[in-house]
C-alpha cells in the first residue's frame, strides 16, 4: 500500500461518513447524494437497488474514485479517498479498481483481446488477457472487433478487461441495463463466478429487484439516501434469477 | 511490443485517413514554401558570392578622368587594400542593320596580357582577344544570343567617334554584369545593350588613354574597411579627376541582383508562417472536434488508471503523426521544387552554376517549425482533458438544449421546412462552434484574397506607371545631351503629334550615411508626358527649388520633404550641391527623382541640353517614324512604350515575382484544403445522425442537405471575414514583394475579393460533393452501431 492511512479502521473495504454529493447551482441545482453513513465489508457481492435518479451511480462513482464528493468521507480499507490528490486517485484506480459500465464502453477500434490489454498494460499483476476472456467465457471471441460482437458478448469483454488487473473491487453500473434477461444471466453469472473464484468484491447497481437475490448484502436507494440495508444470509445462483 | 494504445491509434487515424491526409497536405504546403523560399535564397546567395569570388569581383570601384598607371601604387599601400587594377572604360555604338538606330555599349579594357586581376570574366565559347591582334573583341553573351551572333562573326563598332569592324573572338559572362541595362533605362534589354571587351592597347588609343586608366578597381585584404579605403581612394584619385569611389553594394548590377534576393529573402520569412498559422487553425479545429468525438474514450482510459498526461500524449500523438507526415511531405516537396525554381532563376539571373543548397539545420528548423505550429492548436485542446473527470467524461453526451433554438426556430415555421428547420437549429445550439469552422475557412480564404490582391498589385503597378504616370508612346534617348533644335527637330518629323525633352543626369544623393547612386530626370514644371503622380495618383508640379523623390528612395535615405540632400553629379564638371526634398512622390516603378529641368541644366551649368525626349505619336504613322528617328543623328536609341512595359513585365514575371504564381497556387491549395476539411469533419460528426434519419424514412437528398445546408451556411458567413482579412494581409505580403526596382500595391480590389469568393465557393461545392457521394454510401447498420 502506497498511502498513509488516515483513520485506523481498516475492518471494512468501505465506510462512508455523511457523504453528500451536489451538482450545478442556485435553480439548477441537485443534491444526488443528501448524506450516506454506510459500512461495507470486504469479498461481498453487493447490490444497490433504488428508481431511477436515487443517487446510485453517483454513489458508486464516488467510491469507484471516477468522481468526488462535496460533503463527507469515504474511506477504502481506512484510506481518505476523499483527502487524495488526483494523481493518487489515479493510482488507486489503477490499482485497486475494476469497472463495468451499463453500455460496454469498449474501444471500438480495439479487438476483445487488445481491449483486455488496454488495462493488463498498466496493471501491476495481471493475468493474461487470454485467461480473463476465458473466465468469461470468450476464448473464440478474442479477435473479434466490438462491432463484430452481440451485447451480451461486449459486455462479458467488458467484464474480463475489469476482472484482467484482479482488481479488489468490481463496479458495475447497470451491467445488464441494455441486455435481455437470457443474456443478462450470462453477464451476473460471469459476475458471480468472478466474486466467488478471485475473491475480489463485487458492487453491482442495478433496477431489477430480482437481481437482489443473488446478493450477501443489498442496499436500497431513494432520493439521495439509504432506505434500507439488508444482509441476505443464502444468495442464490444467478442462473435462478427472473426478471 | 507495440503498446495497445499505438495500436488504438494506428486504427483510428486509418479510420480518418481521407480527413488525415487533408490535414496533412494543409501541413505540407506550409512547409513546402517554408523549405522552398529558404533553399532558394540560401542558394541565390551562396552562388552570387561563389560567382564574385571566382572571377574576382572588385570591393570598391572609382571612376576617374585620366589617371597615369602610376598611380595604382599608390592606391594598392592604402591599407586595407589587396589588389588594385586600372582599366579603360568608355562608351561605344555597335552598328546593327543599315539605316536602323546604333545600340549603345559599354567597351571595357583587358590587359594586354592574360587574365585581368580583378573582374575576370567567363569566357562560354571562343576565347579571349589575342593579345597583338588590333581586331578582336570579345562580346556579352546575352546580346551576341539576342543577335545571333557566334565567335567569328563581324561587327561594326565606333569607339569615340571612329567606326572599325571588329572579329568576334568569343562570348562572355561577367558578375559585373549580371543585369545590365542601357544608361537612362530601367529594365534590361539583351538586345539593346552589350559590353564589349578589348585588349587594353585598343582602348587606350582610342579613348586616348596610353599608359593610363579611367577606372580603377579595388579589392580588399581580409579585414580591410571598406569606408575608409574609400575614402583613401579618393584622395589618392582626386587630383585626377576621381572622387567617388563606391562599393560593390551599389554597383549597378550587384543592386538589382541584391534587391531581388533580399525581397525574396522578405517573402521567405513573411509568407509562410502566415501560410502555417491558417494550417495550425485548422488542426486546432479539427483536434477540438476529434477529442469531443472521443470523450467518452478519454474517460474510460481515466477510469482505468491511465493518467491524464497519459491520455493527452495518445492524442497528442495521434496530431503528432499527421503533423510530421505532412511536414516531411512539405520539406520533400519544397526542396523538389526549390530546385527547379533555383534552376529557373539560374537561367534568368544568367548564373554560370547554381546548386541548390539548403542547410540541413534549415530543413530542420522547417520540420520543427511545421509540427509545433501544426500541434500548437492541439495541445490547447488537450489542455481541456486535465480538468475532465473521468465521471463527467463517461456521461453520455447531455442531450442538446434546444429549447433557445426552437424559439428562435419557432419563429420560421412556416417559412422552412423540416431538414431546413434542423440545419438552423444545429447552428444556433452551437453558435461558437459555427463561428469557428468559418473562421477556419475565412483564414483561407483570406489567403487567397490576399495573393489575388498581390497579384493585381503587379498589374496595377505596371498601369499606373505606364497609362497614369508615362502618357507618351515613345521615348528618344541621344547619345550625347543635345541643345534644344534637337527637340525642335524631332517635332517637326511627320506622325509627332506632342514631344517634351527631358535631362537624365548621374548623380550620387547622400543623406548621411545613407547614399544612392542613381540618376535625376529634369522635367517641365508641368510635364504633360511623363508625369509625377501623389499617392491619389494626381499630377505633382515639377520643383526648381528642390527635388521630388519616389517614396521608396526617400525611405532609402531616409529623408522626409524638407530634408536637405547631397547631390555628386557624377558627369561633366561633377559638381556637388546640395538640394532639399521639395515633394514625394508614388513611383511604383523606378526610384526617379526629379528636378525642373532649366534648373538642373544650371546646376550643371549647361544650359538648354537635353538627353531626350518623350513623344506622343500618331499611332498610324508610328512605323515610319520609328524609322525616321533611327536614321536621325545623334539619336542613340528608340524605345516603344509598349517594349518598355514589356520588359518590366519580363522582371515581374520572371525574377522574385515569379514566386507569386507558386503561392497563389498554394493559398489556393490551402483554401480548398481547409474547406475540404470542414467539410469532412460536419460529417463524420453527423454520420450517426444521417443514419438515424435516413432510418425514418428521410431521402438521399433531405439527408444530404442537413448535412451541407450547415456546410453552406458556415461557408457563406467565411466570406465576408475572409474578405477583411485578406485586405490586411496583402499589404504585408506585398510589401514583401516590393522592391528599389517597383513597388507592389498592396490593395485588394473587389474583383480580387469576389474571385477569392467564387474559388472558395467551388471549393465548398466540390467538398459538398465529395462527401455527399460518402454519405449515400454510408451503411445504415454499422453507422449506427459504431458510436452511441
Ligand atoms: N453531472 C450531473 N450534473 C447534474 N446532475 C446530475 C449529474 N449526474 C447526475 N445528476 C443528477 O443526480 C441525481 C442522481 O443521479 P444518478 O446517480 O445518476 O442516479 P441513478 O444512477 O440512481 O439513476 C439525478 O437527479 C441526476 O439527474
Ligand atoms: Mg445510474
Amino acid at each position: 500500500m502506497g498511502f498513509a492511512p488516515t483513520s485506523s479502521d481498516p475492518g471494512f473495504l468501505y465506510r462512508t461518513e455523511g457523504l453528500k454529493r451536489i451538482y450545478g447551482e442556485g435553480a439548477a441545482r441537485v443534491e444526488a447524494l443528501r448524506g450516506i453513513d454506510l459500512e461495507l465489508p470486504a469479498g461481498e457481492l453487493t447490490v444497490f437497488l433504488g428508481p431511477s435518479g436515487s443517487g446510485k451511480s453517483t454513489f458508486l462513482n464516488i467510491l469507484g474514485g471516477l468522481d468526488r464528493a462535496s460533503e463527507g468521507r469515504v474511506w477504502f480499507r481506512g484510506l481518505d479517498l476523499t483527502a487524495m490528490t488526483d494523481d493518487a486517485l489515479t493510482l488507486y484506480r489503477r490499482r485497486h479498481v475494476g469497472f463495468v459500465f451499463q453500455f460496454y464502453n469498449l474501444m471500438p477500434s480495439l479487438t476483445a483481446r487488445e481491449n483486455v490489454e488496454l488495462v493488463t498494460e498498466i496493471a501491476e499483476a495481471p493475468m493474461d488477457p487470454a485467461d480473463a476472456l476465458d473466465m468469461v467465457g470468450l476464448s473464440a471471441r478474442r479477435d473479434h472487433f466490438p462491432s463484430q460482437l452481440s451485447g451480451g458478448e461486449q459486455q462479458r469483454v467488458a467484464i474480463a478487461r475489469a476482472l484482467a488487473r484482479r482488481p479488489d473491487v468490481l463496479f458495475c453500473d447497470e451491467p445488464t441495463g441494455a441486455l435481455d434477461s437470457a443474456t443478462g444471466r450470462t453477464v451476473l453469472r460471469a459476475l458471480q463466478d468472478a466474486n466467488r473464484s478471485t475473491g475480489a468484491s463485487v458492487m453491482i447497481v442495478t433496477h431489477a429487484a430480482a437481481t437482489a437475490a443473488m446478493a450477501n448484502r443489498v442496499i436500497d436507494f431513494s432520493d439521495g439516501r439509504i432506505r434500507s440495508v439488508t444482509v441476505n444470509q443464502a444468495p442464490v445462483s444467478a442462473e435462478m434469477i427472473q426478471w | 511490443m507495440v503498446s495497445v494504445l499505438d495500436t488504438k491509434l494506428g486504427r483510428d487515424l486509418w479510420r480518418i485517413r481521407g480527413q488525415a491526409l487533408a490535414i496533412a497536405l494543409v501541413i505540407a504546403t506550409g512547409s513546402l514554401l517554408l523549405v522552398m523560399m529558404e533553399g532558394l535564397v540560401l542558394s541565390l546567395e551562396q552562388t552570387r558570392q561563389a560567382y564574385y569570388e571566382r572571377y574576382r569581383l572588385a570591393d570598391v570601384f572609382a571612376d576617374v578622368r585620366r589617371a597615369p598607371e602610376a598611380a595604382l601604387a599608390d592606391l594598392v599601400v592604402i591599407d586595407g587594400v589587396d589588389a588594385v587594377e586600372g582599366r579603360i572604360r568608355g562608351g561605344a555604338l555597335i552598328d546593327t542593320a543599315p539605316g536602323a538606330a546604333p545600340v549603345r555599349a559599354l567597351a571595357v579594357s583587358l590587359p594586354d596580357f592574360g587574365l585581368p586581376k580583378l573582374n575576370d570574366v567567363l569566357v562560354v565559347s571562343g576565347s579571349f582577344p589575342q593579345t597583338g591582334r588590333h581586331d578582336e573583341v570579345l562580346l556579352l553573351k546575352g546580346y551576341a544570343d539576342a543577335w545571333k551572333l557566334i565567335p567569328g562573326d563581324r561587327i561594326t563598332v565606333s569607339l569615340n567617334g571612329f567606326r572599325r569592324t571588329f572579329r568576334i573572338s568569343g562570348l562572355a559572362q561577367s558578375p559585373e554584369f549580371i543585369y545590365s541595362a542601357a544608361p537612362g533605362e530601367l529594365a534590361p534589354d539583351d538586345a539593346r545593350f552589350a559590353v564589349l571587351w578589348f585588349r587594353n592597347e585598343i582602348l587606350a588609343s582610342a579613348f586616348d588613354m596610353e599608359g593610363a586608366f579611367n577606372e580603377a578597381l579595388i579589392s580588399l585584404a581580409r579585414g580591410g574597411r571598406e569606408a575608409d579605403v574609400i575614402r583613401q581612394t579618393d584622395r589618392v584619385l582626386s587630383r585626377y579627376g576621381g572622387g567617388a569611389a563606391y562599393s560593390l553594394a551599389e554597383q549597378f548590377s550587384n543592386r538589382f541582383v541584391t534587391e531581388e534576393i533580399s525581397s525574396l529573402r522578405v517573402s521567405a520569412r513573411a509568407t509562410p508562417p502566415v501560410f502555417m498559422m491558417v494550417a495550425a487553425f485548422l488542426l486546432y479545429i479539427v483536434m477540438t472536434r476529434l477529442i469531443e468525438a472521443e470523450r467518452r474514450q478519454i474517460g474510460l482510459l481515466k477510469a482505468f488508471g491511465y493518467t491524464s498526461l497519459e491520455a493527452a500524449w495518445h492524442y497528442l500523438k495521434f496530431c503528432l503523426v499527421i503533423a510530421t507526415v505532412g511536414a516531411v511531405l512539405g520539406c520533400i516537396a519544397g526542396v523538389v521544387l526549390g530546385s527547379y525554381m533555383a534552376e529557373y532563376y539560374k537561367v534568368y539571373y544568367k548564373f554560370p552554376f547554381l546548386v541548390f543548397h539548403i542547410e540541413p539545420a534549415s530543413i530542420l528548423i522547417s520540420l520543427v517549425f511545421s509540427i509545433l505550429t501544426a500541434s500548437a492548436g492541439a495541445i490547447v485542446v488537450l489542455m481541456r482533458l486535465f480538468d475532465l473527470t473521468p465521471a463527467a467524461a463517461m456521461r453520455p453526451p447531455a442531450p442538446a438544449d434546444f429549447s433557445r433554438s426552437a424559439r428562435i426556430a419557432g419563429s420560421f415555421r412556416s417559412l422552412l421546412d423540416q431538414p431546413s428547420r434542423m440545419v438552423l437549429r444545429r447552428l444556433l445550439r452551437q453558435p461558437v462552434r459555427a463561428l469557428a469552422a468559418s473562421l477556419g475557412i475565412a483564414s483561407g480564404m483570406g489567403l487567397s484574397v490576399a495573393m489575388l490582391g498581390v497579384m493585381s498589385g503587379f498589374e496595377r503597378m505596371v498601369d499606373v506607371s505606364f497609362d497614369v504616370a508615362d502618357r507618351s508612346d515613345m521615348q528618344v534617348v541621344f547619345s550625347e545631351p543635345l541643345g534644344p533644335d534637337a527637340l525642335h527637330s524631332i517635332r517637326r518629323l511627320d506622325g509627332v503629334i506632342e514631344a517634351e525633352g527631358f535631362r537624365s543626369v548621374a548623380v550620387v544623393l547622400r543623406h548621411g550615411l545613407a547614399s544612392h547612386r542613381g540618376a535625376v530626370t529634369g522635367l517641365p514644371e508641368r510635364p504633360r508626358l511623363s508625369q509625377a503622380l501623389t499617392s491619389g495618383l494626381r499630377p505633382i508640379l515639377i520643383r526648381s527649388d528642390g527635388l521630388i523623390l519616389a517614396q521608396s528612395l526617400a525611405r532609402k535615405l531616409g529623408v522626409k520633404p524638407g530634408d536637405v540632400l547631397t547631390v555628386e553629379v557624377l558627369e561633366g564638371r561633377r559638381p556637388v550641391v546640395n538640394v532639399p526634398v521639395a515633394a514625394l512622390t508614388t513611383a511604383l516603378v523606378g526610384a526617379p527623382a526629379y528636378f525642373e529641368v532649366s534648373a538642373l541644366n544650371r546646376t550643371l551649368g549647361e544650359a538648354g541640353r537635353l538627353s531626350g525626349a518623350y513623344l506622343r505619336t500618331d499611332g498610324e504613322r508610328s512605323e515610319l517614324l520609328l524609322e525616321l528617328l533611327k536614321g536621325m543623328p545623334g539619336v542613340a536609341g528608340v524605345s516603344r512604350k509598349a517594349d518598355a512595359r514589356a520588359s518590366i513585365r519580363e522582371i515581374m514575371d520572371r525574377g522574385a515575382g515569379a514566386t507569386r504564381y507558386v503561392m497563389t497556387l498554394i493559398a489556393g491549395l490551402i483554401t480548398f484544403g481547409v474547406v475540404y476539411n470542414s467539410a469532412r469533419i460536419a460529417f463524420s460528426e453527423r454520420a450517426h445522425e444521417l443514419a438515424s434519419l435516413r432510418v425514418i424514412g428521410f431521402t438521399r437528398g433531405e439527408a444530404g442537405f442537413v448535412l451541407l445546408g450547415e456546410l453552406g451556411f458556415i461557408t457563406l458567413l467565411a466570406l465576408p471575414i475572409g474578405a477583411l482579412g485578406g485586405v490586411g494581409l496583402a499589404g504585408a505580403i506585398a510589401a514583401g514583394f516590393s522592391s528599389e526596382l517597383y513597388e507592389v500595391p498592396g490593395t485588394v480590389t473587389a474583383g480580387d475579393m469576389a474571385f477569392a469568393a467564387v474559388v472558395v465557393i467551388i471549393a465548398a461545392l466540390v467538398s459538398g460533393f465529395l462527401v455527399r457521394r460518402d454519405a449515400d454510401r454510408l451503411d445504415l447498420v454499422s453507422a449506427l452501431k459504431t458510436r452511441e
